[in-house]
């Protein structure tokens, strides 16, 4: 131990700062892209129970390797660049596509300590990368010279320009809300127990965000872009092998994403439910206290709860028709954002609850 | 040089590269992401002057939203270029003059006697605290509250008179409400009748 | 009025698509149907039609007198028949092929056979790794019956009563 420490210290104060950031990339990049891989895995499971199927049984014990089996097979898969495809814009798609996926975890707080970059302005860049992340549809679908994806890469641009405004909105609640615009300082604001998060009183924005989060990453029901039975398989139609597995990455990494930001912004991050609600002795308790009390699986646990309902929805619903979706997200959402955003407005003017005060 | 100058200079080269690759590719498309990525880096140099609210919002606005719009019209339409080009030596003339006058008048607004580093003093360094967002909406709502909202107002207009300029119902046109159809009772589509078996 | 009220609030609040999702999730811990098929297999009827195969008396005679009904019969022309007269001056075929990419596993030529000869036996699970292996001659097909002449004989005897 004492010998790393002098390494440690002998290197340049430069070289030790860049070393400490890649090394917390890395600690949070390799689990999420582990959990992504799984994420595969649960949704085959969970979605084949709904449907009274068993799901992958046959790679390893219960299928736990099947993610691994497909991950290797689609690197060895050849990636077709299509005749007359702009062969820039193909392959740097899918890049894009993940690169935005991955850059908004900079700022996911998984306790008071453990965030990349405790950015002030986070929600707003949380919001920016979200909105970045529909140019690898739309490139995808230009660069494939493919109608089919061309259509799909439309229908994505038009749908997540839309729901963009309704989650926007979403999220000006939960600014005024907490007052900030560090989701540390969210979750914060949020202290107090179950009753004092903010899905309660911000219930409508709450909904609209998780309903919104579900058609900005192009989820079943939101699915037109790839829409399987009208255009194929949408924008990434012509992709294969990595190309398409980098497409398949991103998506699941945009629905950790989501519902790690759902988590921390209405459902308090980290925090105990129980705060406030058993006696404080509780937490004092060895082990029990440590489980019960603020932590970091708190927010694994929300995550995944939220993911579970994102693969619930899609075992679930039929996919919407497209004037459907334009009419929810212009017609129901930003009108109902707006009502419960001016409601918000004089309950924080009054200070009422706990959560405005 | 350090690092910081080394990231504006770079920034700023790559800024110029795209903003002049914008003018001068041939695929609209492709000049439409060369304002992406023109945007992307004038965004980076705002960061670097600690201006991070305009940074990310210049990404949300105008990357996120306005030039996924224009993509999406360039994508849409068909362009034929050869037209477009055809008038190209005509207007040299006038082109280049306008762009001289503007160059000049870029020039004497902006110049060294009005912006160098001897009349503008350098702004104060603000505390690891700061907050760039804070103190913006601190300003747009008390001292320029009526700018502002005015802006928003005339936005608002600009907005309806848009949709009220290309929303013509025509006589011809078939659509469905769905608000409607999901109202729909059995009762209203079904009647039951009953029937003797022969 | 008051319908299109309640109607709105119900479509507002999401009823339908709550009641949906309790059905879905209510199958989340239901009991899975599935057949895991190599290990487990769902159970045959005696009826079951398989591959095809001749059947010998218990003389070892081939029963096939080369009548030609399931050739005659057969709507995806698959049985092909030549005959000649046997030396004991007997009627039999010198070739009977099946192309089994033209069967369509329908059972005529089993129902038409005056002697039970040519049968559809259980075995599903057989693949060809040449082209031209799919036509499956006379040899092959008594090899068949030989084989499974124990299973095929059991099952004609359950199914007689009904026949």
């Amino acid at each position: 131990m004492e010998h790393i420490t002098t390494y440690w210290q002998a290197l340049p104060p430069n070289l030790q700062l860049l070393l400490f950031n890649v090394g917390k990339v890395l600690a949070v990049m390799v689990p999420l892209m582990l959990s992504v891989a799984y994420l595969t895995y649960a949704e085959r499971k969970i979605i084949g129970f709904m449907q009274v199927r068993m799901g992958p049984s046959r790679v390893g014990p219960k299928g736990l390797l099947q993610p691994i089996a497909d991950g290797v097979k689609l690197m060895f898969k050849e990636v077709i660049l299509p005749a007359n495809a702009n062969r820039f814009m193909f392959y740097l798609a899918p890049v894009l596509a993940l690169g935005p996926a991955l850059a908004a975890w900079a700022v996911i707080p998984f306790n008071e300590v453990a965030v990349i970059a405790d950015l002030d302005a986070g929600l707003l860049y949380v919001l920016a990368l979200t909105s970045m992340a529909v140019y690898g549809v739309i490139i995808a679908g230009w660069a494939s010279n493919s109608k089919y994806a061309f259509l799909g890469a439309m229908r994505s641009a038009a749908q997540i320009v839309a729901y963009e405004i309704a989650m926007g909105f979403a999220l000006v609640g939960v600014l005024m809300a907490s007052g900030s615009l560090n989701l540390g300082k969210i979750v914060l604001a949020q202290q107090g127990g179950l009753l004092n998060w903010f899905w309660l009183p911000l219930f409508p924005l709450f909904m609209v965000y998780l309903i919104s989060g579900v058609a900005e990453t192009n989820r079943a029901p939101f699915d037109v872009a790839e829409g399987e039975s009208e255009i194929v398989a949408g924008f990434h139609v012509e992709y294969s092998g990595i190309a398409f597995a980098l497409f398949f990455l991103a998506e699941y990494a945009n629905i950790i994403m989501i519902a790690a930001l759902t988590a921390v912004m209405f459902t308090g991050g980290w925090l105990s439910p129980f705060t406030g609600v058993l006696p404080a002795g509780v937490f004092q308790w060895p082990v029990i206290g440590y489980l019960l009390g603020d932590g970091v699986h708190w927010f694994l646990l929300k995550t995944a709860s939220f993911i579970f309902i994102f693969l619930w929805l899609r075992a679930t619903f039929p996919r919407y028709r497209y004037d459907q979706i334009m009419r929810l997200g212009w017609k129901v959402f930003i009108p109902v954002t707006i009502i419960w955003l001016s409601v918000e407005g004089v309950a924080a003017y009054y200070r009422i609850g706990p959560w405005f005060d | 040089m350090s690092f910081e100058l080394f990231v504006f200079y770079l920034f700023a080269a790559i800024m110029l590269f795209a903003a002049f690759r914008v003018i001068t590719v041939r695929n609209p498309v492709h000049a439409a992401l060369f304002l992406v990525l023109a945007f992307a880096s004038s965004s980076a140099l705002w960061l670097l002057l600690e201006a991070e609210f305009l940074a990310i919002t210049l990404i949300l606005v105008y990357v996120g939203a306005v030039l996924v719009l224009f993509l999406f019209v360039v994508m849409m339409l068909d362009i034929n270029l050869t037209p477009l080009r055809e008038g190209f030596i005509r207007y040299l003339p006038v082109a280049v003059l306008i762009a001289i006058v503007m160059v000049a008048q870029m020039v004497m607004v902006l110049g060294p006697q009005r912006f160098g580093l001897d009349q503008m003093p350098a702004p104060p360094r603000q505390p690891a605290t700061y907050s760039n967002t804070e103190e913006l909406g601190l300003l747009l709502y008390t001292e320029y509250l009526y700018p502002f909202e005015i802006a928003a107002l005339i936005l608002l207009v600009a907005i309806i008179a848009a949709i009220a300029l290309t929303m013509r119902k025509r006589p011809e046109t078939k659509y469905q409400n769905p608000g409607e159809q999901v109202t729909v009772k059995k009762q209203e589509r079904l009647r039951i009748v009953k029937m003797d078996s022969e | 009025m008051k319908q299109r009220v309640a109607g709105f609030f119900k479509s507002f609040l999401l009823w339908e698509l709550l009641k949906g999702l309790r059905l879905t999730g209510r199958y989340l811990f239901s009991r899975k149907i599935t057949v895991r098929y190599p290990d487990e297999k769902t159970p045959q009827s005696p009826r079951f039609r398989g591959l095809h195969a001749l059947r010998r008396y218990p003389n070892g005679e081939e029963r096939c007198i080369a009548c030609k009904l399931c050739e005659a019969v057969c709507p995806a022309l698959a049985i092909t028949i030549d005959s000649e007269e046997r030396d004991d001056g007997t009627r039999r075929t010198t070739r009977y092929d099946i192309d089994l990419f033209k069967c369509i596993y329908c059972g005529f030529c089993e129902e038409a056979c005056p002697v039970d000869s040519i049968v559809e036996t259980r075995v599903f699970e057989y693949h060809f790794e040449k082209r031209g292996e799919q036509i499956m001659h006379k040899e092959d097909l008594l090899a068949i019956g030989d084989k499974y002449e124990e299973q095929i004989a059991a099952d004609r005897e359950a199914d007689s009563q009904y026949r």
